[in-house]
């Protein structure tokens, strides 16, 4: 045991004097944060929308200025009929509303008949599909929107996250993305380092068991790993104003599990490499890009192939995500996300068994 | 703390061998080594060597064959042998980002020496060295040479029977390598055994014995003086390449 402690304080000491990680460890979830949180975002803002209005009249008059208004609309100004291509190549505008001659006829009959033909036409500019995709819903809702009100059609609510942030969304990604990178490629890293300097052979000679060298190891890289759950938590809370509403404890219970099967995964790569860079490749090539691809973090799984749809269910980050989706947006009972913790928890024991075998395999 | 102390030897192997698939890396070696003596375990790159060394340390499974090391079997008490043994490996391998007081606390501390005389014990060595000025500076700033005695002491920092060094003199000077073997003799004349491989042959007129491994067995085995008597050499280097020309693996 006491050698055991000696060997955390010998970690804790290697993170602490290589401050540029230790800066890069505990920043990189805060800079991650601040920048999908205020400065990334799939919302889509400022959409030029200029209109075509061949006779104008009042109503016409009061639709156009509740465009102008819009704060996700800026208003390009009234042009003719003939330079909507040119508005549209020379991306002086994303959309074009185009009134019909006979706009307040055609109102007044889908009035009267909650029928007729169409009384305005959107083009856009799709070349940016999410620009042109967003575009079209505003313009229909702030335009049409009375009308499909009065014709009592569809009603919306956006529940969880009425406002559509993107950050809402993000927050879990990130947070199965950061404890990957600082606990699986950290700890694989620091692993291997011992390995190329020969280090490890010195300690394997030593009357210390292989196990405890690796369990001091992960230690440290779990303590920090904590720090940083705090720090997303809090500025989650407390900057991106996600609610996290009475589960906190199913949050942490939930990321302390997949803390664990990250180490486990770190512990799995350093077996497997036998330098440092080998192990940064790894850990990149066969952890981060299916995270970012593959565990819905970006891309939502039900949109993807259906060969790949099988392939994301093996990326334990999609769970995780998926758990913590669940937890910090909709606010869900622990009872909610009971499938993904149970698989996380199987996923965690497999790959913590596979690692330490192959661990003591590769002493002998 | 010595084990054993009846045996006139440290070291006994018999028929030790060691197969990887139908690669025989380690074929029925047999030798003994005595308490104190300096024994240079020397062969080509490939010859054996290494594999036979980890077998020694407690780190590999011998295939077939006995030997006890400290008084210990190699086959059944790998983990008692790696009490009574020191390892220093042909990288100095020490931490870089610890002092050197660090570095020999926290290996004395994997050996179960105490605090106070772990302490007290580093603090002599380093005084001895003339060395005790740069305790707190970070290993990774020393020369070379300072690093490889370094890793030297910290290596018998546990008080051990036997030493095991692996090339310990690999890409450092003549001087250096000269009062590297100084403190080798110091060390042999406190009664620990050393077991040393090297590539140099000139070193291996430092040792008290040496066998020479050719495609895994032990082709010779006297001492420098008599080695040369018998192959009618005048160094050990010549001995050497009379051994070694009919090797059939490494360079």
């Amino acid at each position: 045991m006491r050698g055991f402690i000696k060997f955390v304080k010998k970690e804790t000491l290697h993170i602490l004097r290589d401050s540029r990680t230790m800066l890069i460890a505990l920043l990189m979830p805060v800079v991650q944060i601040l920048l999908f949180g205020f400065a990334i975002s799939t919302e889509v803002n400022n959409v030029n929308v200029a209109v075509v209005v061949p006779k104008w009249s009042e109503d016409i008059r009061q639709s156009v200025n509740k465009l102008a208004a819009n704060p996700y609309i800026t208003y390009k100004g009234a042009i003719a009929e003939h330079d909507i291509d040119r508005f549209l190549r020379s991306g002086q505008a994303d959309a074009i509303v185009f009134f019909a001659h006979d706009y307040d006829n055609i109102i007044q009959q889908w009035k009267t008949n909650a029928a007729g033909k169409p009384s305005m036409q959107f083009i856009m500019d799709a070349s940016n599909t999410n620009v042109a995709q967003a575009g079209a819903g505003y313009l229909g809702n702030i335009l049409a929107g009375e009308l499909q009100q009065s014709a009592n059609l569809v009603e919306t609510h956006m529940l969880f996250n009425p406002q559509m942030k993107s950050a809402f969304n993000f927050v879990p990604g990130i947070m199965g993305m950061v404890f990957i990178l600082i606990c699986a490629i950290l700890t694989s890293v620091s692993i291997v380092r011992e390995k190329e300097t020969g280090t490890m052979d010195v300690l394997l000679v030593s009357p210390v068991r292989p196990l405890s060298i690796i369990l001091a190891k992960l230690v440290p890289y779990f303590a920090l790993s904590c720090i940083n759950l705090a720090s997303i938590l809090l500025l989650a809370h407390y900057m991106l104003e996600i609610p996290l509403t009475g589960n906190l404890g199913s949050i942490i219970i939930v990321s302390l599990v997949y803390l664990v099967l990250s180490l486990s995964l770190g512990l799995l790569v350093s077996t497997v490499a036998k330098t440092q860079v080998v192990a940064l490749l790894v850990s990149a090539a066969v952890m981060l890009m299916p995270i970012v691809m593959l565990s819905g973090m970006m891309f939502p799984i039900e949109n993807m192939p259906a060969v790949l749809q099988p392939v994301s269910a093996i990326v334990p980050a999609r769970w995780y995500i998926e758990a913590m989706r669940k937890l910090m947006i909709q606010g869900a009972p622990f009872g909610l996300i009971m499938k993904d913790f149970i698989i996380l928890v199987f996923m965690t024991l497999g790959l913590l068994a596979i690692a330490l075998k192959n661990f003591k395999d590769k002493l002998q | 703390m010595r084990a054993n102390d009846t045996t006139q030897y440290i070291i006994e192997v018999n028929e030790l061998t060691k197969q990887f698939g139908t690669f025989t890396a380690v074929d029925h070696i047999s030798f003994n080594v005595k308490r104190g003596e300096i024994f240079g375990f020397l062969g080509a790159n490939g010859a054996g060597k290494t594999t036979a060394m980890r077998m020694l340390c407690g780190l590999s499974y011998p295939t077939s064959g006995s030997g006890t090391v400290a008084g210990f079997d190699v086959v059944k008490e790998g983990e008692k042998i790696k009490r009574h043994i020191g390892y220093m490996s042909q990288r100095f391998s020490l931490y870089d980002d610890l002092t050197v007081m660090e570095n020999m606390e926290l290996f004395g501390g994997i050996y179960g020496v105490k605090s106070k005389p772990l302490r007290d014990r580093a603090t002599s060595m380093l005084e001895r060295l003339n060395f005790l000025g740069e305790k707190d500076t970070l290993v990774g700033s020393l020369p070379l040479g300072w690093k490889q005695k370094l890793a030297f002491v910290v290596a018998t920092i546990h008080q051990p029977d036997i030493v095991f060094l692996d090339e310990p003199t690999g890409g450092v000077d003549p001087i250096t390598r000269r009062q590297f073997w100084e403190m080798i003799y110091e060390a042999s004349s406190q009664s620990t055994t050393i077991f040393v491989t090297t590539h140099y042959m000139d070193e291996a007129e430092y040792c008290h014995r040496v066998s020479m491994m050719v495609d895994g067995k032990i082709k010779a085995l006297d001492s420098p003086q008599n080695l040369k008597r018998q192959f009618e050499a005048t160094s050990m280097d010549e001995v050497f390449r009379t051994l070694a020309r009919g090797a059939q693996r490494g360079d």
